[in-house]
């Protein structure tokens, strides 16, 4: 168990490209830390400098209080999941599991006791005979999580472990994985594209994007309030509805030329204005009302999404249970003031706070016409 | 493999035809030619042959020439295959550590394979010739005297490393391609896992080349048996005294230019024997362990 502690880490390759640029972080003991991002955006770069199987271009990272920027990556005592499980394929369960222990120069009797037991907490002991290609995705991915449990690591490192699972297995591994660390308490670091993942697992959710961190905080706090456009668009599913505001005079125009008054906005600028799918209310509200053209209605099941156009742009539509809505429907739709969020051209979050002041003070007001 | 199903009963024999007949024409018969031969004797002017059993095969095997050969050949043919494998691991395994000289590297490496076995026999027949070659004269200052034409174990030397540089070229492209089918992940894993550089060549890479390099081992045992004929023949004609006489080369030898087609044609029979149980066993009890 040790914390992780990266400063000022970069990683340039040959040709100048820089995957990575410069990324601190500070990760407690003990803590799920989930690195999320698009593909390209050095979330696997930056695992793979914690594990050494990439050299660090310059920056510091620190296992514990030791900087491991020159140590071989058995030396740096961590246990690492692969995407492709990486099991040796040569080789029997038992024999994958107990690889890493023989090769440290583990007694006999101790190997045994240690496999025996990472197989019974994974539920793998009815297999250990077997090799590799004789089990299925999810008893591959087993004997990978118990080839990094065996070695009791200070670190666990997952590179987009599940990806390769089928959608109900992935669900189901999740919560495993999540329950695993939990009673180990092994400080953990996990990269995953897919948000789903990264909200349910996070202790602490580092959103990256195009070598930088966007965003690092509690997985509902970066749902609640993202720091950029980046990070709104691409956590949570649909992703958030981004309008743009123009600035008209005292107000706002939207891009079909709808006119908002500039009460509680920042002023004089060009914005971004986003809501979730979810936080809208049929019917409009008070803060702000738009006409919503349905293009699509999806049924889920215990949701339904309609796609559609509102104020020049594409929106989605989070309703719960079923719709009437039927594609060609004109819908009134509004946000309460409190759910909208604001960003600058640059993409920047840009605090709003006397927006859900005058919410709560002028509630039957209509704000638009 | 997918099962067509054809209504015609001719028309899958008339597809395979050509192929038949080209099996037919350039093997099973010659094949069967042979093994009717190596049970005639035929006078030297070729106007009568006799019918003498296998005595043709007992001669062969009480024949000390013979006898040598079949050492001759299986010293050659083993050290030919390791040879060739283990230089060609070597360069593949070092080829496999770059990324960005890989390219050239392999395509340098390939050309021997171009190059005519006869060529290349002859090539090394100019670099360790005692009188012109180079290696002769380097050898010399070291203080050995090189002389292939009269020392049998030089001359041998010279053969295998003819016979084992062609083959370099062939072995190292499938071991480059084994090495490049192996994910990098599995050797990631190992390092992580506390395997050495040295240790995770013989406990990960390696096993994992398994399934490569026995398809090698047939190939090149094959090679060195069958195919090294035009390196014996262009560098030391199988002497000195007998030194390098392998057995395809012997074939030649009684049959074309000591013209006794019986004999000859038993050591054919004899050959093609030695090479199908030694296919059957490779394939049988190697190719089992070498699976994973």
């Amino acid at each position: 168990m040790a914390t992780i502690t990266l400063d000022q880490v970069r990683k340039v390759y040959p040709g100048k490209v820089e995957a990575v640029k410069g990324i601190s972080l500070d990760i407690a003991d003990g803590d799920f830390i989930v690195l999320v991002g698009p593909s390209g955006c050095g979330k696997s770069t930056l695992l793979r400098m914690i594990a050494g199987l990439e050299t660090i271009s310059a920056g510091t990272v620190k296992i514990g209080d030791r900087v491991v920027n020159e140590i071989d990556p058995a030396e740096r005592d961590i246990a690492m999941v692969f995407q492709n499980y990486a099991l040796y394929p040569h080789m029997t369960v038992y024999e994958n599991l107990s690889y890493g222990l023989r090769n440290r120069g583990m007694k006999r009797d101790e190997i045994d006791q240690r496999v025996k037991k990472a197989a019974a907490i994974l539920e793998i002991g009815s297999f250990l005979d077997r090799k590799p290609r004789a089990l299925s995705g999810g008893q591959r991915q087993r004997v990978a999580m118990g080839r990094a449990i065996v070695r009791s690591p200070k670190v666990f490192l997952f590179d987009e472990p599940l990806s390769n699972l089928d959608a109900k297995l992935r669900g189901q591994m999740r919560v495993e994985i999540k329950a695993l660390q939990r009673s180990l308490g092994t400080t953990s670091v996990y990269v995953t594209h897919d948000q789903l993942e990264a909200m349910t697992l996070a202790d602490t959710l580092v959103v990256m994007n195009g070598g930088v961190v966007e965003q690092i905080g509690s997985p509902l706090d970066v749902y609640e309030r993202p720091a950029s456009t980046f990070v709104a668009s691409f956590i949570g599913a649909p992703p958030m509805n981004l309008l743009p505001l123009a600035a008209a005079g005292d107000g706002y125009r939207l891009p079909d030329g709808t006119l908002l008054p500039a009460d509680g906005y920042p002023q004089g600028k060009a914005a971004i204005l986003g809501f979730r799918p979810e936080d809208v209310v049929i019917g409009g509200t008070d803060a702000f009302s738009l006409d919503f053209h349905v293009v699509v209605a999806e049924p889920v099941g215990a949701e339904s999404f309609l796609h559609g156009k509102a104020g020049g742009a594409g929106i989605i539509v989070r309703v719960h249970g079923r719709t009437e809505a039927r594609p060609g429907d004109r819908i009134r739709i509004g946000v309460p003031a409190a759910r909208l969020h604001i960003f600058g051209t640059d993409g920047k979050r840009i605090a709003h706070g006397h927006i859900s002041a005058r919410d709560r003070a002028t509630e039957t007001q209509a704000a638009l016409t | 493999m997918k099962r067509a199903i054809f209504r015609n009963q001719l028309l899958p024999w008339l597809l395979l035809a050509p192929q038949l007949a080209v099996t037919f024409v350039f093997f099973l018969w010659p094949a069967a030619q042979a093994g009717w031969q190596s049970f005639l004797r035929e006078d030297a002017f070729g106007l009568k042959s006799t019918f003498i059993g296998f005595e043709n095969y007992s001669r062969l095997f009480g024949d000390p020439h013979y006898l040598n050969s079949v050492m001759v050949t299986v010293v050659f043919s083993v050290s030919v295959a390791v040879l060739a494998m283990a230089v060609a691991l070597t360069l593949a395994l070092a080829a496999d550590r770059m990324i960005k000289s890989a390219q050239t590297y392999t395509t340098l490496l390939v050309w021997p394979y171009a190059v005519a076995p006869a060529i290349a026999g002859l090539l090394w027949w100019f670099i360790f010739n005692p009188t012109i070659g180079l290696v002769p004269y380097a050898l010399d200052m070291v203080g050995i005297d090189w002389n292939h034409s009269l020392n049998g174990t030089q001359s041998m030397i010279l053969v295998i490393i003819a016979a084992a540089w062609k083959q370099i070229s062939y072995n190292f492209l499938f071991f480059v391609a084994g090495l490049q089918a192996i994910p990098a992940s599995m050797r990631e894993a190992a390092a992580i896992d506390g395997a050495g550089p040295g240790r995770r060549l013989f406990s990960i890479t390696l096993p994992l080349l398994a399934p490569t390099s026995f398809f090698l081992l047939v190939v090149n045992t094959v090679y060195a048996l069958f195919d090294t004929f035009p390196v014996i023949d262009a560098t030391t004609e199988g002497g000195p005294a007998q030194a390098t006489n392998i057995l395809v080369y012997k074939v030649y030898v009684d049959g074309f230019l000591g013209l006794n087609l019986g004999s000859s044609a038993a050591q054919s029979v004899v050959l093609m024997a030695v090479v199908i149980v030694l296919t059957v066993v490779q394939f049988r009890f190697i190719e089992r362990r070498v699976e994973y």
